[in-house]
This record gives C-alpha cells, structure tokens and sequence, in this order.
C-alpha cells in the first residue's frame, strides 16, 4: 500500500475544510464548491487506486506518524492502519461523500452561510476516514468525537431556529452517554492487552493464553456496544437521529443514513475477535437489533414528516445490520452497510429534491402527484424504495436476505421479528412514494406553479446512487460472495464468511421474504392509491396509532425520568445553594466594604489629629518594646 | 583635668534631654501654627543631640559626636527645604495654619 498517497487522501478534506473556513467567503460560492468536492473526488479516486492495488496483492500496512502516547508499558502509536475494511469504509464514505458534495452545491446554493456548510461537510468526511483507518482505538476515537462534532455543527446549521439548535444538542448528549461506553470498553481492553492497537490485540488473542476471564471482556464488548447504540442510534439511544434531521438534506444523507451512523456497525466489525469471544454481549446485541428495527419500523408506519419516515427507517435498517452482528455474521452486516449507504443516500437526496421543489414543504400530506413534474427524482426513489423493501434483483434485496437468512439459521423468534420488521419497510416506504409521488398535488396553487425538476447537480447523484442501488447487490451474490472473501483476513471468525449452501430452505425463505415485501406494498397501495387515503392530524389518530405518533413516549419517558429530574435538582440548586453560596460571599463583602467606609472617616484631613495618633503611637511601639519587657 | 560627668552626672542630662523631648511633643501636638511646630520638631532634635554628645562622653567615644555633627547638617537642610515649603504654602492659602492645609484630604 502506498502510504504517501493515503497520507494525502486523509489530509486532502483537512486542507479543504481550513479553505474554506479562512478563506471562504472572499472565494465565493463556486470556488468553494469546486474545492470542497474535488478534494473529496480525489481522495475516492486515491483510494480506489489502492482499493485496485490491494485486490492485486498488496499488503495490508501500518502506517505510524509517531508515538502518541507513552506511559511505562503502554505505548499508543498516532498511526493509521489501511486494510480491507477500512478501505472499503473509505471508499464508499468518498465515494458517497463525493456525490453529497456534488449535490449540495445546487441545493445549498441560496444560503447565506455557503462556505461554512462546505467546510462542515469536508471536516466531517476527514474525521470520519480519521474514524476508520485510525489503528488503535483512540484513533478511532478522535475520528468518533469528530464526526460527532460535525454532526452537532451541521444539525444545528440553521441556528436561527431553537427547535434546530436543541436538535443539534440532543444529538451531542445522548452520544456523549455512548462515548462513555467506548471509552470504558477502551480503558478495560488497556487493562487486559497492555495495548489498544487492534493488530496487536488480535495478535496477543491467537498467540497468548491469557486466561482472561469471559467476564471482563464482556465489560469491555458491552462498553463499546453501547458506545455503538449510540453513535448507530439504536435502543435505547435512538431518540437523537430523528431530530437531526433538523439539519439539511445532503447531510442527512451524508451523515445520518450513509456513513456516520454505521461507525457502531465498523467499530464492532473492527473488534469482531473480541465480540466473538463474548457470546452473551452478542445475544444482547442480536436482541437489541431486532427490537430496534421492528420499534423504529412501526414508529415509521404513522411519520409525515417525508425525512422522519426516513429517519427512523434508517434506525430500523442499522437495527438489522446490528441483529446481524450479534449473530456474528460482520460480513452480512458490513454487506447491508453498503447496500444501505446506496439506496438511502439516494432516498434522502431524492427526499431533498421534492423538498427543494415544493420551497421546504416536508410533510407527506401536502404533495402528492409528483411523479409527472419530476421523473428523474421519482424513478430514482423508487427504484431507491424497490431497492429497501427487497425486491429482487436490487441490492437491497441480497443484503436483507441474508440478515435473514443468517437469523433464521440463529434464532427463530429474532428472525420473525426481523422478517416483520421488513415488511413493515416496505409498507412505510411505499406509503411515502405514493404519497409524495401519486395521486392529485394536495399542495398550494403556488407550490404548484412552482414545481419543477431539479437541476443537474441534484439528478446526477441521484442518478448514480440508484444505479448502485440496484447492482450493488453484485458484490455479495449467495453462493459466490467477492465481498466475503474480500472482508476474510479481517474477520477472525471464518466459520460464517463462507456463504451459505443454497438449499431448499433458502429458498423457501426468500420466497417468504420477497411475498412479504410484496405484500407490504400491496396494503400500501390499496390504502393509499386505490382509497386514496390521506393521514389526518396527528391529535385526531386513534387507539394504537396514537402510539406509534408519539414514538411509545420514549422521548416523554426520557423527559420524565432524567431530563425533569436533573432540572429540578439543577434548580433546587441555583435556588437553594447558590443563595447561600452566594449570600456569603457578599455577605463579606458586605463587611469589609461596611468597615472600610468607617475606617475612611478617621482620614479627615486634620493634621493636628494625625500627629496626636502618631505620638500615641510611636508611645506605644516604646512602651511594648523597652518598658513592658 | 577633671571630667565634666563627675561634676553634673549623667542622669541630669537625661532629665533635661527628655524635659526638651516631652516639650517639643507638646509643642507639636499643642500649637497650630506651622513655624512653631518647626521649632518644636528642632526642640526634640536638640533633646537627641544633647543625649548623644552626653553618652559620648560617658562613654568616652566621639562616634556620638560625629553623629551630632551630621544630624545638625542635616536639620539645616531640613530646615532649609521646610521654610521654604511654609513660604510657599503662605503664598498659596495666605496662612500658615495646619489645619487649613486639608486640600489632599481623600
């Protein structure tokens, strides 16, 4: 592997970000745009030459820029480690970076802060290949708050709006309680290996006997799980990704569906020969997964909001990629990863597009008809949609198959859970498409007049990623798997990257899943196409419904039970201590003040005074010292 | 010849020394007027002189007169830069009273 060259791919983002935050607004918006996307275009196009090169044999390679950290025994290198997965990580974090950066330079052409987004959207692709090549964990750990922070940044990138703004915090606590989890899995595996490079880690596991007990691994593999739930949003940490779609549409794409959020599934795949040595965590993260994706799939039955029905159907597939992981298929889930990163970037760009047309309408109910004003959008996001819901041959349909697949083989009642779950997707999905896209515009005259198709900067990524949508699945295909034999020399447990025989069961099982899927789109267009239905308010739903609108009152609970909470003991505080802290304080100050006035007054200016005092004074200095001694 | 101290003895000059001290304080603490309080400052400066050049001989160590000369050299200076001072205060307030002098009061 070429380190000069990758050393210039991770730095090239950096550069544009440092552009285009000093010298942003004098380059003006064309400028900007160009830098920003070409730095990431170039990094894809280094890091597909050493994807090509390392098919072609090249080495894995450990590339440190000098030790970090050196306390006694422990040694912590600021080096990157390039290797299949974070190579394919790289590649399509540019790849679909690249595309992102593209679009946004037509659909954040009018905003005011141009250049500030571009420089977001570049340090948040340089932290996220910081994320994924770094070679320790606290490499990754840099990558992991940075991304974090630029999430926050980018969340909240509207900042006029509170609504956004608090949005943008959510997001920032709830994954600080994630990272605490990371960095305590951190410190346990220091503690353990003497090391957190993840090379050496897995060395001293094949090598070594350390007789480490299952228990305290298990500390450590939970703790980076729950570093993971709430960096991938899953139970119970979910809460924040559907309010970060506060932020604009290409980041929505970017970080909350294609990349970030699949830092909990990379960071698992990276430490796979821990997990692997954890049966228990991986149960509880199997069980995790599959509820995850079947909540956050019925949440998204009810949504309006077009990029909520989005969100939390990004909560439900990452919720599969999880179940996936728990039943130590990586593989599988890294596959969905990829497929996923395909066909919801391009659902959430599509998603941008209507937005764009309608002039920022995001609710469901009032458009509708779409598909004559714009035919490029719409048939990119149903083939997008297809792709979700597992219509062979699309992408989507190879990689959710195998999920399920793998949980049948694992655990039946996940894998009726997980099956459920996808058909509820493509309920959900297919209700969105014809909502936005069928039927009569329910819009205003105006938006109506208004409705056009988006320009060519909008429709080409579009256009890419559907056609990734459907030939992604290719990389994966049962039977003869490149992306398994690829992924082999970094997933220590080998025993499942074989694929699976095709046997009749298989198939049976396919067949269930393609019925289903095809069912869930058969209620959908009853209900929405043939009884032309439109959902009402959301104070008017009934029964059950009203459930699912509230999202189980998860954000309620959480207010209830730790927001009021730490409220009112923060206010118990600033009313009760504070005041008496603070009276104390002035209080004394109070005193000296009151006593200095008083002690001004013996300054009156008479002289005759002072000498008398004096006299006294210098009496008294002779008295102590001569007489009373 | 015969010593001074064996016809007045020490512990007269004493007496007189603090005598001259007690009535240059009163004079200071006692008067108003600013030339007075001067001379009452020489007073007490005197009373030193007279006890040093007294212990001199005690002692029969002219270290104490040496110490009278420059004392006396340098309340003439001080003299000098404090009438002059007077002199001019007078020519601000028209007087030389002290307890007129309250223009630097805080």
């Amino acid at each position: 592997m070429d380190t000069t060259l990758l050393t210039i791919a991770l730095l090239l983002p950096l550069a544009g970000f440092l552009i285009n935050t000093f010298f942003g607004k004098s380059l003006g918006k064309t400028v900007v745009g160009i830098v920003s996307s070409s730095t990431i275009a170039i990094a894809f196009i280094i890091t597909a030459i050493q994807f090509v090169a390392l098919q072609n044999g090249a080495e894995p390679t450990k590339h440190v820029w000098f030790d970090w950290i050196r306390i006694m025994d422990y040694t912590i290198d600021f080096g990157f480690y390039y290797d299949q997965l974070s190579i394919l990580w790289l590649l399509f974090v540019t790849g679909i970076g690249t595309l992102i950066h593209i679009y946004s330079t037509s659909y954040m052409h009018d905003d005011d802060n141009f250049h500030k987004f571009f420089s977001y959207l570049n340090l948040f692709v340089f932290f996220m290949m910081v994320l994924v090549t770094g070679s320790n964990l606290l490499m990754m750990f840099i990558g992991w708050e940075g991304v974090g922070l630029c999430s926050y940044l980018l969340i909240g990138f509207w900042y006029q709006n509170q609504d956004y703004n608090d949005a943008a915090k959510k997001a920032f606590i709830m994954n600080r309680v994630g990272d605490l989890g990371f960095l305590i899995g951190t410190f346990v595996l220091l503690h353990i290996f003497g090391t957190i490079d993840f090379v050496e880690i897995r060395n001293v596991l094949e090598f070594e006997n350390l007789g480490t007990s299952v228990a305290i691994l298990s500390v450590a593999t939970l703790g980076l799980f729950i570093g993971a739930t709430g960096k991938s949003a899953q139970l119970p940490l979910f809460t924040w990704l559907p309010d970060a779609m506060a932020g604009p549409t290409p980041v929505s794409a970017l970080i909350h569906a294609a990349t970030m959020v699949t830092a909990g599934i990379f960071l698992i795949t990276r430490m796979n020969f821990i997990f692997d040595l954890t049966p228990n965590v991986q149960f509880l993260i199997a069980v995790v997964g599959a509820l995850t994706a079947l909540v956050a799939a019925s949440i998204a039955l009810v949504q309006n909001d077009i990029k909520k029905v989005l969100a939390f159907s990004t909560v439900s597939q990452l919720g599969l990629m999880f179940m996936a992981l728990g039943f130590g298929a990586y593989e599988v889930a890294v596959f969905h990863v990829i497929t996923h990163a395909f066909f919801k970037a391009c659902l959430f760009l599509g998603s941008g597009s209507v937005i764009h047309a309608i002039g920022g309408e995001q609710d469901m109910r009032h458009m509708g008809g779409l598909k004559n004003t714009m035919k490029i959008t719409y048939i990119t996001f149903l083939v997008s949609s297809l792709a979700i819901s597992g219509i062979p041959p699309l992408s989507g349909f190879f990689s959710k198959d195998e999920i399920l697949l793998t949980a049948f083989h694992e655990n039946k009642i996940l894998w009726i859970a997980g099956s459920f779950a996808s058909i509820l997707t493509a309920f959900y999905m297919f209700r969105l498409v014809f909502l936005t896209f069928f039927n009569k515009f329910r819009g205003t005259k105006e938006q109506e007049d208004h409705l056009h198709e988006s320009p060519a900067a909008i429709t080409f990524p579009l256009i890419v990623l559907a056609i990734l949508a459907v030939v992604g699945g290719l990389i994966s295909i049962p039977g003869s798997s490149w992306l398994n034999e690829y992924l082999a020399p970094v997933i220590s447990n080998n025993a499942l990257a074989h694929p699976h025989e095709l046997g009749t069961t298989e198939y049976i099982l396919m067949g269930v899943a393609v019925v289903g899927a095809l069912i869930g789109i058969g209620i959908a267009y009853a209900k929405y196409i043939k009884n032309k239905h439109v959902p009402v308010n959301d104070n008017n739903v009934p029964g059950l419904q009203k459930l699912l609108v509230e999202k189980y009152y998860i954000d309620d609970i959480y207010q209830f039970l730790i927001v009021q909470p730490l409220n009112y003991l923060g206010g118990f505080f600033k009313r009760n201590i504070e005041a008496l802290i603070g009276g104390l304080i002035s209080g004394l100050g109070f005193v000296a003040g009151e006593l200095s006035y008083q002690a001004k007054k013996s300054q009156n200016g008479n002289i005759g005074l002072y000498l008398f005092v004096f006299v006294i004074g210098v009496s008294a200095i002779m008295y102590y010292l001569f007489i009373a001694n | 010849m015969e010593h001074v101290l064996q016809i007045i003895g020490i512990e007269q000059y004493i007496y007189l020394s603090i005598l001259l001290f007690c009535i240059g304080v009163f004079g200071i603490l006692y008067r108003r007027n600013a030339i007075v309080m001067f001379m009452s400052i020489e007073i007490m400066l005197n009373a030193a002189n007279l006890l040093l050049v007294a212990f001199s001989n005690y002692h029969e160590d002219a270290n104490g007169q040496v110490f009278v000369f420059f004392t006396m050299a340098v309340a003439a200076a001080e003299v000098a830069i404090g009438l002059a001072i007077l002199v001019s205060i007078y020519r601000n307030i028209g007087s030389i009273d002290i307890d007129k002098l309250k223009n630097l009061k805080g």
